[in-house]
Formats: C-alpha cells, sequence, structure tokens
C-alpha cells in the first residue's frame, strides 16, 4: 500500500470511500493479512474499486443503447431490392430447406417501402426513417451479419444481454463491472436507463441481472419516474443536515461496534453508507442538465416531447460516462412490429434517431468517443416476408422474428468506423460472409475494454462461468 | 489458414493454421474450427470459394493430386460418380487387414478419447460391441456401407447428420491421410470386420463401475469414533468432540460462550428468522437454570414461524416464484399452495426422506392425499414461456432439464446439468446419464388440480346443482351448434397436429391452445392439447367443460360466420360470469404422470431437436443402484434418493443445515459436492451429521437442535487478535460468525421491532409498497399494493414477480429465482444503505418505532433510549452509545428547530405528551438504530 497515499487521506470524506486506507487506518494488519491471501482484489473492502484489465483497453466505459423487440434490418440498415421485385410472392423453397423453426417459414417476401441512400466513404445505407445517424457513417462500423440461436424475445434478450438464453446469468454490464470495477467513486459503476414507445421489455430486469456474481454487479436502474436511484433522496422531512447528522451518528456507533466485534465487515458498511451519501448528493448534479447550452439539449431533442425520453436518457448516458461510469446500458422499447410496421418503426426511429446521433457526435466532440464505445442494436432481425402467423390486414403488415441475419452497429473505443461488415443473401434471409455470433460480438466488446472474455470467469456450482459460454471469438475485422 | 504437408512417409495432411472470420464457433471446445475441414467438399459454394483469398482453393486442389499421386499404400481406382458427389476420398482397392490397418489408425487417433479411459460422446472403438452399437447420436459404422457411415464422414470432415457443421475428427492435431481415410472406407464395405478376439487394454469392468471413484463424496459416510480431547469439558455434544479436535491439533482455543443477550436474538434469528420480542430476552436473561437454553431452543423450534424462516431457505432451491418468467410473465395466482404445505411441512417436521419422496413423486403414491399431490407443486416452479410464437416442446425440454438438473442440485450436490450438452467435464456424469435422470422427469405432465382449503367444500358442494343448471340454460340453446362445431374444431386440431405446417393459421390454433391454455391463473400449458387428444368418452366432466369453455371463447377460427351468428364471444362471457358468482375451489400446481409416456432421447450438444439415442430412466452409474422395479418411475427415483447407499444426500442436507447456522458449510460449496467443489474443514463431522441426521429418523427439527445445542454454535463470533491472520475466514470454528441477515429478515426485523409486523402464518403472495418504477421494469405486469395489514407481512409472502422482482429484496440478494440456488450471497452496497435509509417502508417503521418508544416508555431520556435499543438489538447499550445517542437526539432538535417544516414531515401524527420536534429527533433516532450493521446482523 501507498504510504504517501494514505496519509493524504485523512480528511474524513475521502478517508472513508477509499476503503483500503480507510481500513488501514483501523485495522492496517488485518488488511495486510487479507490482501496477502487473496489473490483477487474483490475483497469485500470495496468491491467496485477499479481493477486492471487483462491489457491495454481502447474504451473505457461502454454505451449500449439496447433496441428491445428487434428492430428490422430491412428497412433501416440492409435494403433488399430483390424483395420488390417478389413482393407477395412467396420466397424461394431454397432459403427455408433445413431450418426448423416452423413459424419463420410461412408468409409472402415483404419488399420494404423505404428509400436507403448511401452515405461515408463506405457507402453505408440507411434508410429515410434514420436521417440523423446517416451522415456518421464514417464514425460507425455496421454489422449486417448477426446471427443468434433465438427466436423469441426473453432467450434472445437474454443471450445477447447475458449470453445464455436462460435467466439466472450475469448480464454483460455486470460481467464489466466484475471485471473492471468503476472509476466513479460518487454513481453506480452500471447504470441501465428505459424508455419506451408503448410496451415494456420482454426480459425485464433479468437483462440486467447480476446472475451469480454478488448483487454489487447488478445494473443500477436510473428511473425516470420517481428518484432516478431507488430511494437517492431524502424521506420526507429530513434535510441533507439531518442526513448528515444520522450518518454521523450512525458511523460512530458502527465504529463502536467494530471495536467490539472486530468484524472488517463492517468497515465496509460505514463505507457503503458514505458512498450512498455522495450518490444523494451526485445524482442531482448528474441529472441537472442546467449547466448544458442550449445547443447541446437541441442536440438531444430534450426539448421535442417525441424525442425527450430516449434524448434524456442518451444526454444522462454522455454526463455518467464523463464522471466515469463504467457500463451504462439503454433500453429502448418496443421495437416489435408484427404489424403495422411502417408506423410504427417510424415511431421508433422518430424517438430514438436523433439522441442517439447526438450522442454520437457530443462524444466525438468532446473527445471522449476515443475512450467509449458506443453500441446500437436490438436481439435479433425481422422476416424479409410477412407475418403470417397473426395475419394480415392489408397496408398494416408487418413483420416477424428473424435469428438468422440481423444488423447492428458499433462506434468509438477501439471500433474501426466507415465499414460494413458481412453480406446476406438478396432475399436478406441468410448470411452469406463473416458470421458473427452473439458471443463473437460479446468477446468482442470485452476486448475492447480490455479483457479477455475466456479470462473474465467466476466459479459457481463447480464451473468457471463467463459471459460467452463456451462459444466466443473476438472480431479483429471490427477493431481499429 | 490451411497449409499442405507431405509428411516424410509420403502422406499428404491438412494443417490448421489461425484462421479467419467465418470460423465454426465449435473452437474454444477444441473442435475444428475451419471451413477448409469441410473445404475439400464444398469449395464450389460460394462461402468456401471466398476463402480464395487466403489461398484454400489452391491448397485444396493441390491436395487432391498430391494425395492420388503420393499415396503409397494403397493404389487409388477411379473416383466413382457417387464419391465426388460425397466429398469423401475413395475407398481403398483390396482386401483390408483389420489388425494391420486398422487398429493402428484408432490406436493412434481415436482410442484416447474412444476408448478405456474416456468414452467421449459414449463411443468407444477399442472393442467391437461398442464400436459397432456406436455413440450417442447412434451408429457411426455401418458395414458395407461406408459412404454412409458417420465414423468416415467425420474423419473425413465430410457433413454428419446430427453433428454440427464443420465438425472434423480428431478435433485436434493432425488429420487421418486421405489413404487411411480410404482404408477405414474399404475395411466398412468390406464389412468391418475385427479379425481376432479385441484386447481392450483395460477390462470393460472398469468402464462400467466408475462406482469405484474414489472421491469422497461418492463413499457412503461411515460413522467415525468420537474424538479424544484434552478439554473434554468444553464438549456439549458429539459435534464439539471434532470441531474441538482440530483446534487442539492447530493449537487454537475455542472462543468463550456468547452472552446471553447474543445468544437469545442469534437463536431467534436462526431458529424463526425473527428478533427476540424483549419480554423474551428478559426472561431468558431472568433464567439461570441450566435447561434455560434448550427449553428456549426447543419453544423457538415449535414456533409456527420456525417453518417460515426454514421454508425460505428451500424455496431458493425450489427456485420459487409466483409468475411464469419469459416476456409475458403471467401470474401464477395458486403458486403459493406449495409454499403453504412447505411452511405446514416443516412444521410438522416431517421426516426429510418422506419430505423428498412428496416433493419429488408425491402424486405416484398408492393413494396419494391431496397434501402428497400438492407436495410436487417443488417440480412446477420452472418458468413457462406463452410468448406467442413460442415452441411449445422447447420450453417443454427447458422445464424437464430444470427438473432434473435442480433435483442433482438440491439432493446430490451435484452439478449434473453440465452434463446436459455433453459428459461432465469433472464428475462421473455422463451425457447419457444425464438423459437418464432426465427420463423420470419427461414422461411427468403438469396439472393444476383442485386442492379445497378448509370451508370451500361446504359451499362448493352446496351450490353446485345450481350453478350447473344455470350453466345448462345458457348452454341448451345453442347445444347442438356448439357439440358440431367443437367436433369439427377438434378434428382439424388434431389432424394440424398430425400434419403441421399445411396451414399456418390452423398450425397457430394448435400453438395457441397450447400458449395461452391457463394463463394468468398459472396452469401447465400442454393441457388443453392432451383433452383435445383424449377420446371425448374418456375426458373427465372438468375436462370436457374446461375445453368447451376454451372452445366456446377462442375457436372462431373453425367458421367465423357461424361463430359470430351464434354469438359464442358473448356466450362465452356469460359463462365466465357466471361461473365467478359461484364459490370455486382453491386450485393447486401439481405433477402427474402422463398414461402415455414419452421417449426420451439424448439431446446432442442439449439441442431437443438434435436426437441421439433412445434412453432408459436411470441412476447414474457412480452412484449407488436404482431400487428394483421393472418400469422405474419418479416414485422408483425419490426413493433412491433417500435410499441406504445414497452417500451424498444426507451429507448435502446437513451441511446445508450447518451453512444456514453457521454462515458457511463443511463443505463451503453447498451446492457442488463434486471434484470441483470444496473439500470438507471437517469431513468426520459431515459423516457423523449425516448418519445422526439419519439414525434420528431424518428429523430436520433434531438436526437443528443438535447442531444449535453445540458448544461451538454458541460460541462468540467476536474476531480475536491473532486468530483472524490464521484463519480467516473462520474455517476451523473458533468462534461463531456474524452473518447479516437475509433480504426478507432485514424486513421482518424492522417491522417487528416497530411493531408493525403482521404475523399471520401462511397463505397467498401479497405485494407491500414498492416504488412504482420497480415493476415497470417488466413487459406488462401490474403491482397492486395491499391496503391493511397485509402490507406488513413477513418477507417470505411478498409476490416474487420474475421480470421484476420485489426490489428491496433484489437489493439484499434474493437470488434470481430462474433457477435454483443453495447459497445466498451476502453484498454490502450502497443501494441497501439507500433502501435502509430512505426507502419509505424503512422509514415507517422508524416512525413506528419512536412512537411505539414515546408511548411505551414515559421516562427519561436514557430510559427510553435504552428500551429502544433492547427492542432492536436485544441488549442494553453500553454509556458511550448511550451518550452518543442523547448528544445526537440533542443535535438533531437542534436541527429540527431551525426547521419548522419538517418535524411535521417526519412524523404526521402527533404524539399525546410529546413535544413535536422531540419526537421527529425520535423518529431520526430509530431510523439510525435500524441501519446499524449490528441491527441487520446475526452476531
Amino acid at each position: 500500500m501507498d504510504f504517501e497515499r494514505m496519509t493524504d487521506l485523512r480528511s474524513r470524506r475521502s478517508f472513508l470511500w477509499d476503503c483500503a486506507s480507510g481500513v488501514g487506518m483501523m485495522g492496517l494488519a488485518h488488511l495486510l493479512a487479507l490482501e496477502g491471501r487473496t489473490a483477487d482484489a474483490r475483497s469485500s473492502l470495496n468491491p467496485m474499486a477499479p481493477r486492471e484489465p487483462h491489457f491495454e483497453p481502447r474504451a473505457k466505459s461502454i454505451i449500449y443503447l439496447f433496441m428491445s423487440g428487434a428492430p428490422s434490418q430491412v428497412d433501416l440498415f440492409d435494403p433488399k431490392p430483390k424483395l420488390r421485385e417478389w413482393h407477395g410472392k412467396p420466397v424461394p423453397e431454397s432459403l427455408l430447406k433445413d431450418l426448423t423453426d416452423t413459424v419463420l417459414k410461412g408468409g409472402m417476401a415483404m419488399g420494404s417501402p423505404r428509400e436507403f441512400k448511401r452515405y461515408g466513404q463506405a457507402g453505408m445505407h440507411f434508410s429515410d426513417y434514420l436521417p440523423h445517424i446517416a451522415p456518421w457513417a464514417d464514425d460507425i462500423c455496421m454489422i449486417r451479419s448477426m446471427y443468434t440461436e433465438h427466436a423469441n424475445h426473453h432467450p434472445a434478450q437474454l443471450m445477447m444481454n447475458c449470453g445464455v438464453p436462460r435467466q439466472g446469468h450475469p448480464s454483460l454490464g455486470s460481467w464489466l463491472a466484475y471485471g473492471l470495477g468503476s472509476e466513479s467513486q460518487s454513481l453506480p459503476g452500471f447504470v441501465v436507463m428505459t424508455s419506451s414507445s408503448g410496451k415494456g421489455i420482454e426480459g425485464g430486469a433479468s437483462l440486467w441481472s447480476n446472475g451469480f456474481l454478488p448483487s454489487t454487479y447488478r445494473g443500477v436502474t436510473f428511473r425516470s419516474q420517481g428518484d432516478p436511484i431507488l430511494h437517492v433522496s431524502n424521506p420526507g422531512g429530513v434535510s441533507d443536515r439531518t442526513q448528515r447528522a444520522r450518518l454521523d451518528v450512525l458511523k460512530d456507533l458502527n465504529e463502536r461496534h467494530y471495536q467490539r466485534t472486530g468484524d472488517v465487515e463492517i468497515n465496509s458498511r460505514i463505507a457503503a453508507y458514505e458512498l450512498a451519501f455522495r450518490m444523494q448528493t451526485a445524482t442531482p448534479e448528474l441529472t441537472d442538465f442546467s449547466r448544458e447550452s442550449d445547443d447541446t439539449l437541441e442536440m438531444y431533442g430534450i426539448n421535442d416531447e417525441t424525442t425527450r425520453p430516449f434524448g434524456t436518457n442518451c444526454l444522462l448516458a454522455r454526463r455518467m460516462v464523463e464522471r466515469g461510469v463504467r457500463v451504462v446500458q439503454l433500453y429502448h422499447s418496443n421495437w416489435d412490429d408484427h404489424s403495422d410496421l411502417n408506423k410504427n418503426l417510424k415511431k421508433n426511429c422518430d424517438m430514438t434517431d436523433k439522441p442517439a446521433a447526438a450522442l454520437l457526435e457530443d462524444l466525438k466532440q468532446r473527445g471522449l468517443l476515443d475512450d467509449t464505445l458506443l453500441v446500437w442494436g436490438g436481439e435479433f432481425g425481422r422476416t424479409p416476408m410477412n407475418e403470417f402467423r397473426r395475419g394480415n390486414t392489408p397496408g398494416k403488415e408487418g413483420r416477424d422474428h428473424h435469428p438468422y441475419c440481423f444488423s447492428l452497429w458499433l462506434a468509438g473505443g477501439g471500433i474501426k468506423g466507415g465499414q460494413v461488415i458481412g453480406e446476406t443473401d438478396e432475399f436478406g434471409y441468410h448470411i452469406v460472409e463473416d458470421k458473427i455470433h452473439v458471443h463473437d460480438f460479446q468477446a468482442t466488446l470485452l476486448h475492447c475494454l480490455g479483457l479477455d472474455h475466456t479470462k473474465l470467469t467466476y466459479r459457481h456450482q463447480g464451473r468457471d462461468f463467463r459471459l460467452t459460454d463456451v462459444g466466443g471469438k473476438v472480431v479483429r475485422k471490427l477493431l481499429a | 489458414m490451411v497449409n499442405l504437408h507431405i509428411s516424410p512417409r509420403g502422406e499428404a495432411k491438412w494443417v490448421r493454421g489461425p484462421s479467419g472470420l467465418g470460423a465454426s464457433r465449435a473452437e474454444e471446445k477444441g473442435a475444428s474450427r475451419l471451413a477448409c475441414a469441410t473445404g475439400a467438399v464444398r469449395f464450389f459454394t460460394r462461402h468456401e470459394t471466398r476463402d480464395t483469398k487466403h489461398g484454400f482453393l489452391p491448397c485444396a486442389l493441390l491436395f487432391l493430386a498430391v494425395s492420388v499421386l503420393l499415396n503409397p499404400a494403397v493404389a487409388w481406382p477411379q473416383e466413382s460418380g457417387a464419391d465426388r458427389a460425397s466429398g469423401l476420398p475413395p475407398a481403398a482397392a483390396g482386401q483390408v487387414d483389420f489388425s494391420r490397418d486398422i487398429a493402428p489408425v484408432f490406436q493412434a487417433n481415436c482410442v484416447a478419447c474412444h476408448g478405456p479411459a474416456q468414452q467421449m460422446n459414449g463411443l468407444r472403438l477399442d472393442s467391437p460391441e461398442r464400436a459397432l452399437q456406436g455413440g450417442y447420436s447412434g451408429p457411426v459404422i455401418k458395414p458395407g456401407d461406408s459412404a454412409a457411415s458417420k465414423l468416415v464422414l467425420l474423419v473425413a470432415g465430410v457433413p454428419a447428420p446430427g453433428h454440427k457443421e464443420g465438425l472434423v475428427m480428431p478435433p485436434a492435431g493432425e488429420r487421418l491421410s486421405a489413404g487411411q481415410v480410404g482404408l477405414l472406407r474399404a475395411w466398412i464395405d468390406q464389412g468391418a470386420r475385427w479379425a481376432e478376439a479385441p484386447k481392450p487394454a483395460v477390462a470393460e469392468a472398469q468402464e462400467q463401475s466408475p462406482a469405484k471413484s474414489s472421491h469422497w463424496a461418492f463413499i457412503p459416510p461411515r460413522r467415525p469414533e468420537l474424538p479424544d480431547v484434552q478439554q473434554g469439558d468444553w464438549v456439549r455434544n458429539p459435534i464439539d468432540a471434532f470441531i474441538l479436535r482440530r483446534l487442539e491439533a492447530e493449537g487454537i482455543q475455542p472462543s468463550p460462550e456468547a452472552d446471553r443477550n447474543t445468544l437469545v436474538r442469534r437463536l431467534s434469528f436462526d431458529l424463526t428468522g425473527l428478533p427476540p420480542a424483549p419480554e423474551e430476552v428478559a426472561a431468558f436473561l431472568a433464567d439461570e437454570r441450566p435447561e434455560a437454553y434448550e427449553e428456549l431452543v426447543d419453544r423457538l423450534l415449535d414456533s409456527p414461524h420456525y417453518g417460515e424462516k426454514w421454508a425460505r431457505h428451500w424455496l431458493d432451491l425450489a427456485r420459487y416464484a409466483d409468475s411464469d418468467g419469459y416476456e409475458t410473465d403471467q401470474l401464477r395466482p395458486n403458486a403459493w399452495r406449495y409454499r403453504h404445505w412447505l411452511v405446514e411441512t416443516l412444521n410438522r417436521d416431517m421426516p426429510f426422506n418422506q419430505f423428498t419422496i412428496e416433493q419429488i413423486a408425491g402424486d405416484l403414491l398408492p393413494g396419494a392425499t391431496l397434501r402428497q399431490r400438492v407436495a410436487t407443486g417443488f417440480q412446477r416452479n420452472t418458468l413457462s414461456n406463452r410468448e406467442g410464437g413460442a415452441d411449445l416442446e422447447e420450453f417443454r425440454t427447458e422445464q424437464v432439464v430444470d427438473r432434473a438438473a435442480t433435483l442433482g442440485t438440491v439432493w446430490l450436490g451435484l452439478t449434473v446439468g453440465c452434463a446436459r450438452c455433453h459428459d461432465h467435464k469433472y464428475d462421473p456424469v455422463s451425457q447419457q446419464e444425464f438423459y437418464r435422470l432426465y427420463a423420470f422427469f419427461n414422461s411427468a405432465d403438469e396439472l393444476n388440480i383442485d386442492a379445497p382449503l378448509p370451508g370451500e367444500m361446504g359451499p362448493y358442494l352446496g351450490t353446485r346443482a345450481e350453478y350447473e343448471s344455470k350453466r345448462r340454460e345458457l348452454l341448451a340453446p345453442l347445444e347442438t351448434e356448439i357439440v358440431e362445431l367443437q367436433a369439427a374444431w377438434e378434428k382439424r386440431l388434431l389432424e394440424t397436429e398430425a400434419n403441421p405446417g399445411r396451414d399456418h393459421l390452423w398450425d397457430r390454433a394448435w400453438e395457441v391452445l397450447g400458449l395461452v391454455w391457463g394463463g394468468g391463473l398459472g396452469e401447465g400449458q400442454l393441457e388443453g392439447q392432451r383433452i383435445v387428444k383424449l377420446d371425448p368418452s374418456r375426458r373427465t366432466k372438468d375436462q370436457a367443460e374446461r375445453l368447451r369453455d376454451y372452445f366456446i371463447k377462442y375457436g372462431s377460427i373453425i367458421d367465423k360466420e357461424r361463430y359470430e351468428e351464434l354469438k359464442l364471444k358473448e356466450l362465452g362471457g356469460k359463462l365466465a360470469e357466471l361461473a365467478k358468482s359461484y364459490p370455486k375451489l382453491t386450485r393447486a400446481p401439481t405433477l402427474v404422470e402422463n398414461p402415455r409416456g414419452r421417449r426420451t432421447y439424448i439431446h446432442l450438444r442439449g439441442n431437443f431437436r438434435n436426437r441421439g439415442i433412445e434412453v432408459a430412466p436411470g441412476a447414474p452409474a457412480v452412484l449407488h443402484p436404482l431400487p428394483a422395479d421393472p418400469k422405474p418411475n419418479r416414485l422408483t427415483l425419490a426413493r433412491w434418493i433417500v435410499a441406504d447407499g445414497n452417500p451424498l444426500t444426507a451429507r448435502v442436507t446437513v451441511n446445508r443445515a450447518w451453512q444456514e447456522l453457521f454462515g458457511r458449510g463443511i463443505v463451503f460449496t453447498s451446492d457442488d459436492f463434486g471434484r470441483q467443489g470444496e473439500k470438507p474443514s471437517h469431513p468426520e463431522l459431515l459423516d457423523w451429521l449425516a448418519t445422526e441426521f439419519v439414525r434420528q429418523g431424518w428429523s430436520l427439527k433434531k438436526l437443528h437442535k443438535l447442531i444449535v445445542m453445540s458448544a461451538a454454535y454458541r460460541q462468540s463470533s467476536k474476531a480475536r487478535p491473532g486468530l483472524e491472520a490464521r484463519d480467516p475466514d473462520n474455517v476451523l470454528l473458533a468462534r461463531q460468525s456474524r452473518v447479516r441477515l437475509p433480504a426478507e429478515a432485514v424486513r421482518d426485523a424492522s417491522l417487528a421491532v416497530s411493531g408493525l409486523l403482521n404475523t399471520a402464518v401462511g397463505g397467498p403472495a401479497v405485494r407491500p409498497p414498492q416504488p412504482e418504477s420497480v415493476i415497470m421494469e417488466s413487459y406488462d405486469v401490474p403491482w397492486e399494493v395491499e391496503e391493511g395489514p397485509d402490507r406488513y407481512r413477513r418477507g417470505l409472502y411478498t409476490f416474487i414477480q420474475r421480470t421484476a422482482p420485489f426490489a428491496q429484496s433484489v437489493t439484499f440478494d434474493l437470488p434470481d429465482p430462474g433457477r435454483t440456488c443453495s447459497r445466498r450471497e451476502r453484498s454490502n452496497t450502497p443501494l441497501q444503505s439507500l433502501t435502509l435509509l430512505n426507502d419509505p417502508v424503512f422509514f415507517e417503521a422508524a416512525q413506528a418505532l419512536a412512537a411505539r418508544v414515546l408511548t411505551e416508555r414515559q421516562g427519561g431520556l436514557s430510559e427510553r433510549i435504552d428500551y429502544a435499543f433492547r427492542l432492536c438489538l436485544a441488549r442494553e447499550p453500553d454509556s458511550a452509545e448511550r451518550d452518543r445517542l442523547a448528544t445526537y437526539l440533542h443535535h438533531q432538535s437542534g436541527i429540527l428547530d431551525r426547521e419548522p417544516d419538517n418535524p411535521g414531515a417526519m412524523l404526521p401524527v402527533e404524539l399525546e405528551g410529546v413535544d413535536r420536534n422531540q419526537a421527529a429527533a425520535w423518529v431520526a433516532l430509530s431510523s439510525v438504530l435500524l441501519n446499524l450493521d449490528e441491527f441487520i446482523t446475526r452476531e
């Protein structure tokens, strides 16, 4: 332990959070004994202390814009003129052979009414529903060749978020918080925010679950209603002075009990209370946009009712990353357009396109994009055919679930922008080039953050579990 | 990426290099990573052609050329058209000699994984019988037809049915040469004859009885002699002898007994999950008789709250929740019946062996009682997927897998679920054996049954006749049409089931029958389909009625016009209204055996669509044999679990009890007694406890009493200088452990000491207040907050919505109910601090505690502080604590003097004779007590 630093930290506030030194004051000998015995730095003292990655990271933080319900790649990123030719006809039988999933076989080819244009040096396609993000093509790495293993929302969302199509496993954000800790000592290390155009998220809170990891690593929901963080504001009648006074006496009594019992767990309890108190101060500061310029607010669409919910989350995401939050997960629901796709897709694009573009631009202009990884995508794709399961009302067609290919994009820390990876067949049914499995994708995200996905493990029920289960391979093509 | 190597013998081989993008994802398992494995066959396809830029295509062509030119062993005949199409190297010409040509190939390339030491995927290539039998995916050698033999396809890297794309054998190291493949082909084409009686290197018997495993947990416990110890006067019961002997060997003294305040609080939390009332503490302190402690223990074991406390632990194992899980996460309003059974049963101290049998196979017991059937609710806590388009068989399979895996964790302490996709990597459980366990559950069906609560039967029977005649009246005018339409509807559904894919709307109708049947009621999903399949004459009245109701509600597809003409939808509404207005019987989720059974196949790589060989129900060979039974079923399995000779169940069970009472198991990995688990810290103690548990008739109460009566349990939990450095995790138990209370007890304790707790036992789940934003996380579920006393029920009864679990519980480490959990994490986070400080539920408890102290103690400040302390911590404050709180109260009043609006907000009610600021300051002080580390810790 750095003795200089320790003596430096005598002021009460910092003394208490930097747990290592906090405990150093109270029982240095014990601490040393503890450090000597655990190779794993995740002691109970400060489970969220920043930790060294496996190798030099390309990104320090990640903002993941999860588009819950599965946006239609055929209408946004991966144009298929052939579908217009075949519109209303059954797709060739050859595409459907070997498919086990009967629900995906029906329906007639459905051309997209969208107009596509090419953007940037790579000539990246975007449809007319995404006018704001399209001009940033040179910063974006577009993947058109993602595939997954499940065609139902919840399992597929779990797959994308937790690497396993079942509940009970830690999410990407939890793994990152566990692997890297947090740079912020006054905000949670892994934050979740949600917005919606109607229905909620199929997978609910299981998507940011800590699974079998300690709950320290669970995503902390930043809520748009009530307290942003549960119970972050004082109860009625409790002023900040009262709160501070409560904490002071609480600390004294806890310390006294520590002297009596010698249990270091009491010290981490004291430290947790001090962090809680700092969160109470930091959270209002974080959510206070009064120092943001009008241009910024305008850019994120904060002043427009349509874009405000997602825009607020995007702006908060930037502010969190600035303050050292490791993982920010935004969930926007719901893109599950089985019917009336044109209208519903437009609605979600209108809500999210401008803020997402603003986030990218803003991160870039502030120099944050270099070490922030930005991801946009859902849990699977949508069929090139129209939905047939529920029958169709003419003019209100939609598309069904499609796990065999889908598109998503990345930008920022470690990612080579201005390129399109992967190709699907002319009907947009199967991938013909550069298949990327969910686990490959996850391995790559971890890689950008300096983690080897095969080494980030946790022993549970006799096995070393990891995010990528038994698969995954870093996709080098995506990297800068 | 691929290089051609010419070996000194002139054989051409593929050698793998680093791969590019688009590789098979098999590589992490060490299997083939490259499409090049199949390249020789498929390089004309578009995907492979792209690889030419890496030099693949020329390589492959060169390979063919070089192979043909250089192979010295066998003269190559002309390649036949069929061979070209299959992509296989041609069979060698001439007679093949097994010993000379084939056996060495097997020996060098295959037997390490498919031989005596291990039989990956069930395949063994060192004996003719086993080789011809094949592996999990079925036979691999088809004598006379090498092109159809998987063995050949796999070594040639040609896609084999049922195997993952790109799989090639052997998966690592050098590939077989085309010449070797040709020899294998010729050998198979010539009849696959073994030249002579094989001589496996290791006797077959050894493979057949891996039960000889030397791993400690597979050897049945034997009752050890009690060890001799020097400080015999410390020993209160045999447990202590084992603990003390180890301590003496290490030269460590045990800790002194904890003070009596600590003991009464510890016992109360450990046995009932609740803090002791001040009177209980006072009575115990005053009772100096030697038997006072035991009497306290007995009283707590007899408390109705004992069952609640231990039920919560078991519910973690049972992955209990009140909703389906997955997207729609619909409610299971009757799930609580199982929990209710559990609390009652634990309170009655049903012997654990019977407890086990009833939860696994209560329905199969001769003359099964209602209670015994309700006990199978354990098996009904698996998730159900009702999302449109969900594959019913896929999610039924998930449930069965979960049942088998959970059985392994809960009763065997083994991670058998690991063998779902492949043989267990560490423990002697093969994939085949996993599916043998699976087979026991595979033939079970989910069924909710009428399970009347006391008092329900009378009113129900009394009104049945009237209800039925009213129902008949409603149906009578349309009876003929309905019967006719429904018959046509059923007929069409059955045709659809037999021939799927012809009409999407009917496919969908059949699927929906499975998805929505009993939705929101937590009923088994497949029951509706089962009833349709049942001949109408064999349906029970209840089945017929429920199917009719379903048809009337959802059957329009048979004839939309007629359906609308007859106004069946409206009729359905009326029938539902009618049913609602008459008394019903509460139902309960159970398991029943499907009379036709189901065949079980190995799911290759864990994929239910990928069927391997068929397997019969059976037990893993490493464990004791299954009781003799011509047709083993779940009841056989349950009896096997609790049979003599099972080395695991008693150990696993006593270990979990130990874990709950010491904060750490004798085997720390209480969910894994396999080779990857930790070894027991006190193996003899574990065995003694296991045998004693069985000797005492599997009584959990006796087990718990035995442990809490020990001197080891009664020790102080205080850290000691020197000891922490030697034994930081307290493995040796030279002291007790301080353990943070579980989520439910944190809540219960706050409500109890403040006098708010509603101590009613049993009954349906309740929804206490929590911020609205919590439930908004889920897809679309309601959370109607209880009014009245149900707001203050124990945490055990809080509704568990899987996709949006109760926030306070999650913050304090409620495990994810998606899977079984035998050991909760105990984290320590700022969110816990925020909850205890600011959550309205806990602040309300602080208000109530303040009011309680102020009204129940009229005396001075010290007396009130002492009383509050006794309520919360079961002890008196020391003078420093008392002074600190008194100073704080003064300081807090001062703050409130300057904040005239706040006192009223902190305590909205006026207390007679108490100054408003004083009262509000007392709320703050009470809240401090409820936030103390000591308050949420069992010392």
